[in-house]
């Protein structure tokens, strides 16, 4: 496998998928989907080729291997012999219930449930949109340090989306949990909860007043503010990012870059969390990395091509959305850990300020800093009481910046489910946090 | 067509058409991609990655009842499986009297438009040369101003895609393009600050690519930024980069899509007819011309592409349709229908641009005394619906007094509602210009929008 190269892998991937969608009250499409392929990548004096291919046997993937290995520009050299060794990983859990062993009716069934429960909620329910999805990917790699790696990946996820319709328009509310288990997803999550969520969450709006503009305090509820530090902190410490002098935490480990109520985490293990997995995709096992310590950055989250040059050890973030693409450093389930205060003395000890129970995507500059993310559900907090609720804005800040200003971390906690995109790959993640306060962020509201 | 072009994928999709059994309608959507993405950092090739992938999607309708089932393989013997699938798991879809695929009427009474749009001589450059450019596009960027201190990212990336559909309806579509794009993004500014911008050229052969454009870019947008300072909250109008407007344009397109507004996701539900936006505005979606990046002879379903007006002189004419969509509406199929593989037709815009105006960017800049011009923003997706038409977003740009670039701003959110913004334009550029993504981009003046900062 390697010729004259400093290191080879191949990863091989079988995917399957099964997604059943409702819209306007009937099941719209079932669909079934499978991927199955094999990507070689071969890294020689620090440039990396790669190639990918669908066939399988011996000689496609020995094409592959060649048309990583002219990318990489190696050439002569001899071959080199390699005895692979299994290596065992921690499973994080056990799934109980495979995807496949469950009937595609019982998994349509579902999806009425959930379209009921919304439009029980109010007449003012106009839309609601249901998709259930599963997925099970079976992975190997092996690579020319003697690494042989397996793992199956089960995830289940269940979303609704629902329309309100009141003297403010169309107003939409979204709940879609999801984790890293089989069909028993379902023994702990109901249908009719997740839609009766995400139906509150678009009512509420109706009644919502446009959210004020300027700085304010900002509470988090628990797990509503995780991609906050997915996105203001989590991105910034990503070792490629860091070599690229693309992180505002280059060369700030040792220092502090937080309030000293912030320890941060990026761990693969959380159990059933929608970012673990017992390996990476490079085969290295998951584990638990502490990323910042009461304040203090203590490293950054390393994939092998990044580790192998500063000559340490991955630390298990290696991920890529399928086998046709490049691994590159990525998180798995991100979270700040919990403090000691009593969440509901946090908002009262608020005198003004905005409390978010749930944000929509964000987007930050790793290179700057700065960061911004839309609010979903969130209510104004006045002389340390939640009144109204507000609607249609964005909080926009700096992540060292807002790291510092957390003055208050509540002994909650609670994870959210996204999907995270870097260079145009998918992958999923989680992002959890306890409730806290930062003391100012700047809220970009439409209130004139 | 060109004889013998796309046999192969053609073959694939008559063999999934032909599957169909009595009372049965199937069709096969097969697509081929060759793809190159090259990375370079500190004059070295950091990855060069290229590959081809294929796959097929497989809808089948029995009695109203619509199944999906898709591969990312050709492989006959998966492709065999995956019919089976869709057969499957239309048992468990909800009877629909709309639901069919395309039929001979749907594709008849428009000319399927002859583009070209694939280069052969794309196919014919060696990776040496596509390494290259990259290469020479990291470089010019470090060259193109003193105060940029590194790039953070420059690429090189490249796609020859072919896809086929057929159904058993009798409806037969061949399409193929090729596309290649550099990409540079610049660090600017010492040790106490850092600002980014990015800069890219894009063309359907490596000799469509412009290098120093794409370096002067990176290097302006970064250098522009620099000594930028959180303004206080105000209102204000607003310039946005012709960048920005595509991005803009692009929300609007998703709620003018005919599925949205069928499923009541959308804020132009019952405004047809209406003034929804300034006389000056007029938006039009028209794949036929061959040099807006996503261009096609036909769409998703084998239908021919065709112009489609949407808002004109500011009155709301129309949506876009897939068939499926304009069977609900009562309407006809615009020939909207977009997707890969791996998804049913949904419908959306595949090159939507305003109608340029009269005025340079100089003379939009120059309009009022005083705007905020923004050259990038973030956030679009979790601050803005084209169902509520909410828009908040963060924004990067530079304050213009005078008609002349003024103090550089960041950390700011700006916001309005989108049928506001229609509604506010004031002068639309003359400077329109296809960018990848799906839309043009124009200079645009917006008279009032909240700026929020400290």
């Amino acid at each position: 496998m390697a010729r004259g190269a400093d290191f080879a892998e191949v990863f091989g991937e079988d995917r399957r998928t099964t997604t059943a969608t409702l819209d306007e009250g009937r099941i719209e499409d079932m669909s079934s989907g499978r991927l199955v392929g094999a990507g070689v990548r071969v890294v020689r004096a620090g440039t990396t080729g790669y190639a990918h291919t669908t066939d399988l046997s011996e000689s496609g993937l020995a094409a592959a291997a060649d048309a990583a290995s002219a990318a990489a520009r190696s050439g002569g050299g001899g071959a080199t012999i390699v005895a692979l060794a299994r290596a065992s990983a921690t499973q994080p859990h056990s799934v109980d219930v495979m995807p496949g062993s469950v009937s595609k009716q019982r998994k349509a069934d579902l999806l009425a449930r959930a379209d009921d429960a919304a439009r029980a909620e109010s007449d003012a329910i106009r839309q609601v949109t249901v998709t259930y999805a599963d997925t099970r990917r079976q992975i190997l790699v092996a690579n020319s340090d003697g690494l042989l790696a397996e793992d199956d990946q089960v995830r289940t996820r269940f979303a609704v989306n629902a329309i309100a319709m009141g003297d403010t328009g169309l107003q939409t509310g979204m709940e879609a949990p999801g984790g890293t288990v089989g069909f028993e997803f379902f023994d702990t999550h109901t249908p009719e909860e997740i839609a009766m969520t995400a139906a509150r969450r678009a009512l509420s709006k109706l009644s919502a007043r446009p959210a004020p503009s300027g700085k304010l305090s900002v509470v988090l509820k628990r797990g509503a503010g995780g991609v906050l530090f997915h996105e203001a902190c989590g991105h910034g410490l990503e070792a490629d990012l860091v070599g690229r002098d693309s992180s505002v935490f280059r060369g700030r480990v040792g220092e502090m870059v937080a309030s000293p109520l912030v320890t941060l985490v990026d761990d693969g293990l959380l159990a059933r969390d929608w970012g673990a997995a017992a390996i990476d995709d490079e085969g290295t096992p998951s584990q638990r990395n502490v990323l910042i310590e009461d304040g203090v950055l203590t490293d950054y989250m390393w994939d092998l091509v990044r580790a192998r040059k500063e000559g340490r050890a991955s630390s298990g973030n290696g991920r890529r959305e399928t086998y046709q693409n490049l691994p590159m450093v990525r998180m798995t389930n991100t979270f700040l850990m919990p403090g000691v205060e009593d969440p509901e003395e946090i908002i009262r000890q608020t005198p003004n300020g905005l409390y978010c129970v749930a944000l929509g995507g964000g987007q930050v500059n790793t290179a700057t800093g700065d960061f911004v993310f839309g609010i979903t559900e969130a209510y104004m907090i006045e002389n340390g009481v939640i009144t109204e609720p507000v609607r249609g804005a964005q909080l926009i800040g700096n992540g060292p910046d807002t790291l510092c200003k957390i003055d208050a971390v509540g002994s909650d906690f609670d994870t959210w489910a996204g999907t995270c995109g870097k260079d145009g790959q998918g992958v999923p993640v989680s992002a959890g946090q306890p409730t806290l306060r930062v003391s100012e962020l700047t809220v970009g509201g439409t209130a004139s | 067509m060109i004889e013998g072009v796309g046999d192969e994928l053609l073959d694939c999709a008559r063999m999934v058409a032909s599957s169909a059994r009595l009372g049965e309608q199937v069709e096969g959507y097969v697509a081929r991609s060759r793809e190159t993405e090259i990375k370079v950092f500190g004059g070295e090739v950091e990855s060069l990655s290229s590959a081809e992938t294929s796959g097929v999607g497989v809808r089948v309708l029995v009695e109203g009842r619509t199944g999906f089932a898709w591969a990312g393989t050709l492989d006959p013997k998966i492709v065999a499986a995956t019919v089976d699938e869709a057969r499957d798991n239309a048992a468990f879809g909800a009877p629909d009297e709309h639901a069919g695929l395309a039929g001979l009427a749907d594709v008849s009474g428009t000319e399927r438009p002859d583009l070209e749009l694939w280069c052969d001589e794309l196919l014919s450059v060696a990776p040496a040369g596509k390494v290259d450019l990259a290469l020479a596009v990291e470089a010019a960027t470090l060259r193109a101003d003193a105060r940029v201190r590194g790039v953070a990212s420059a690429e090189y990336s490249d796609f020859a895609m072919q896809t086929a559909v057929v159904n058993s309806l009798g409806v037969e579509g061949f399409s193929r393009r090729t596309g290649c794009s550099l990409y540079s993004s610049a660090l600017a500014g010492g040790e106490d600050e850092t600002q980014t911008g990015f800069g890219f050229s894009a063309g359907r052969t490596v000799t469509d690519l412009d290098v120093e454009r794409a370096a002067m870019n990176a290097a302006e947008r970064a250098t522009r930024l620099l000594g930028a300072k959180q303004p206080a909250t105000m209102r204000l109008p607003v310039v946005f980069d012709p960048l920005v407007t595509r991005s803009i344009l692009a929300l609007l397109g998703a709620a003018l899509s005919g599925e949205a507004v069928l499923k009541g996701r959308s804020m132009f539900i019952g405004r047809i007819g209406e003034e929804v936006a300034a006389s000056s505005v007029t938006i039009i979606d028209d794949p036929t011309c061959g040099e807006a990046f996503g261009a096609a002879p036909i769409d998703g379903e084998g239908v021919p592409t065709r112009r489609t007006p949407l808002i004109s002189n500011g009155v709301l004419g129309g949506f876009l349709q897939n068939v499926y969509t304009a069977r609900r509406d009562g309407s006809r199929t615009t020939g909207s229908a977009v997707r890969g593989y791996g998804s049913p037709p949904g419908v959306g815009a595949r090159a939507l641009a305003m109608s340029p105006g009269t005025l340079t960017p100089e003379e939009v800049m120059r309009a009022v005394p005083m705007a905020l011009y923004v050259q990038s923003i973030s956030g679009l997706h979790s601050g803005t619906s084209p169902v509520s038409g909410d828009f908040s977003v963060g924004a990067e740009g530079v304050m213009v007094r005078d008609g002349d670039f003024a103090e550089p701003i960041r950390e700011v959110t700006i916001s309005s509602t989108l049928p506001r913004m229609l509604l506010d334009v004031v002068a639309v550029g003359n400077d329109a210009v296809w960018l990848p993504g799906g839309a043009a981009g124009v200079t645009l003046l917006i008279a009032d929008m909240t700026m929020s900062g400290a």
